[in-house]
């Protein structure tokens, strides 16, 4: 049986969180069908069909499908899902919120944000903010699944030769609109996807203070991330938000600066590859994780840090 | 207009759990329970609606164990009207607790129905979702801020990039972000108030719904040890580690 995978996109170009839910799907097995859903998507669907493993593209270009509202969106995958095994998505904002939408419809349950392919029925997740890995098996007939992006590794976005096909007969529900979208802007690499990621806590006192994270950030080509507390106190939009309930990360280096280590934040980086804490306070839990700790004033390191790389 | 409120019990969101030796399940033998922190926030947004004079009545809702009595009379305390507590003895799955909350939403007919946005035990983040599917409703998830006008509701929703705001028609589904709002302290006499609180009880089984699993648990292990590194010195001796041990910078 195929599998459909739901891309992500934006801006008129594919979210890389794809790439990461065609590998689960290659790990499932079977061939894999990539539906992008929107207004004005033939860039992304082009884009879709050259991703390496993707054997087809189906292409829901309409008005009703723009933003994805999931009153709409959902409708149009459960019309296409009785001919796959599995319906999968990325675990970002978006697909958190129509998914749950489209296994309700089917009457089956989903499968949230897993981590590990085990074989086509089992899947392994994390709960309790990661402090426990479920293995999780699934008898329904379609399994809809929501994919945690640092669980595989992204496959390529070239080497795939895929058709494109036009789908979509299901309209507007008309019962949600579209208003506005405030997004934050910033030239540093997505959070999600950077390698290097340079994070800020309550330490950090004030927003102002980011910009000494900022320039370390540049000087090392790293995203830039928050605890809760920094979010919480208006030092920095939530979107920078890292853990359980903001994004989830696991970069090859991950420094956390004036970050305690709440049991809500180590679980959106303790994958991470290379932990480093920069912290005053030797006892802050986050030196429990961390490979390589600094205990000291922030505002002296992160300077001294950003002469020396 | 009426808001009907979901909440959950679930373990303390300061509590380490730890994996029971026999990779059944979580141990939750004598640990501190409390409301989802998430549904906190649900049940603040409602008295907060309720003191602007938008909603006339709160009536929060659980499925859950017979000690989840205990959580719908906090949400009594902080403001709710009254309750209902959808008794299952197992542990139901998002969306036989979307079924058993449909029954209740077809009964009292809420103009909005507000539930966390995912509760921090099983970290699913698919009932309102579900519940929304089901009723047909229009849908406003992970919100940070809600707005009523008219027959509509604006949800400004926190997104990957930033926010989003949609328009739903009412009746409607919203899921509440962290920043929503500051939940409020229940007082000692309104706690005392909300003892003598309608408190319904109903039987999961008899609301003539299936209740059963597509998918099932076969194991839970605790997650692989991550084992603290070495303290350095200083900033260079950092930066000399990054660069030539873990060759990361």
């Amino acid at each position: 049986m195929a599998i459909l995978v739901i891309a992500e996109h934006e801006n008129g170009a594919l979210a890389g969180a794809t790439l990461n839910t065609v590998a689960a799907a290659q790990k499932i097995g079977g061939d894999i069908h990539v539906l992008v859903a929107g207004q004005g998507i033939d860039a992304v669907a082009q884009a879709a069909a050259k991703v390496a493993g993707v054997a087809k593209v189906l292409a829901a270009d309409d008005a009703a499908y723009a933003h994805q509202l999931p009153e709409n969106v959902a409708p149009l995958i459960v019309s296409l899902a009785s001919g796959y095994s599995h319906v999968l998505a990325p675990a970002t904002t978006n697909g958190k919120n129509f998914l749950p939408r489209v296994a309700a419809l089917l009457d089956v349950d989903q499968i949230s944000e897993i981590i590990a392919v085990e074989s086509a029925d089992t899947f392994k997740r994390p709960i309790y903010a990661g402090n426990a890995i479920a293995t999780v098996q699934s008898s329904a007939a379609v399994k809809v699944i929501t994919v945690r992006a640092t669980g595989f590794d992204p496959v390529a976005t070239e080497g795939g030769a895929a058709s494109v096909e036009a789908v979509g007969e299901v309209k507007s529900a008309g019962v949600s609109a579209f208003v506005s979208e405030e997004l934050a802007k910033s030239d540093r690499p997505e959070l999600t996807a950077a390698k290097i990621v340079v994070s800020g806590g309550r330490g950090m006192q004030n927003g102002d203070n980011f910009k000494h994270l900022y320039a370390l950030a540049d000087k090392l080509g790293a995203a830039v991330g928050a605890s809760r507390a920094a979010v919480d106190a208006g030092f920095v939009p939530n979107d920078m938000q890292v853990g359980q309930t903001g994004k989830i990360v696991a970069p090859q280096l991950y420094i956390a600066v004036g970050i305690s280590g709440a049991i809500q934040h180590l679980a959106g980086m303790k994958d991470s590859k290379v932990i480093v804490a920069i912290n005053k306070d030797e006892e802050a839990p986050i030196f429990q994780v961390a490979d390589y700790g600094l205990v000291g004033d922030l505002f002296e390191i992160i300077p001294q840090f950003e002469q020396l790389v | 207009m009426k808001v009907l409120v979901a909440v959950k019990r679930v373990v303390d969101y300061n509590v380490k759990v730890r994996v029971k030796p026999d990779n059944s399940g979580v141990d939750l033998a004598n640990v501190k329970m409390s409301m989802n922190p998430f549904c906190e926030i649900a049940v603040e947004e409602a008295v907060r609606l309720k003191e602007k004079g938008v909603a006339s009545e709160i009536v929060v809702v659980t499925v859950g164990p017979a000690t989840a009595q205990e959580q719908l009379r906090t949400a009594l305390a902080l403001g709710a009207d009254r309750a209902v507590l959808i008794e299952a003895t197992e542990e139901l799955n998002s969306l036989a607790i979307a079924k058993a909350l449909k029954s209740v939403v077809d009964k009292e007919q809420p103009q909005l129905v507000i539930l966390g946005k995912q509760a921090i035990d099983s970290d699913n983040n698919q009932t309102g979702q579900m519940l929304a599917a089901l009723t047909g409703y229009a849908q406003g998830t992970f919100a940070s801020k809600v707005e009523l006008s008219g027959d509509k509701v604006n949800v400004t929703r926190e997104i990957d990039g930033g926010l989003q705001t949609v328009a739903l028609n009412l009746p409607a589904i919203v899921t509440t972000d962290l920043r929503l709002n500051e939940p409020r302290y229940a007082s000692l006499p309104n706690i005392m108030k909300a003892k003598k609180k309608p408190l319904e009880v109903v039987k999961a089984q008899d609301l003539g719904i299936s209740l059963t699993s597509t998918t099932k648990t076969l194991k839970v292990e605790a997650p692989a040890t991550r084992s603290a590194g070495v303290k350095v010195k200083s900033v260079a001796e950092l930066v000399e580690k990054l660069k030539n041990e873990a060759k990361v910078i």
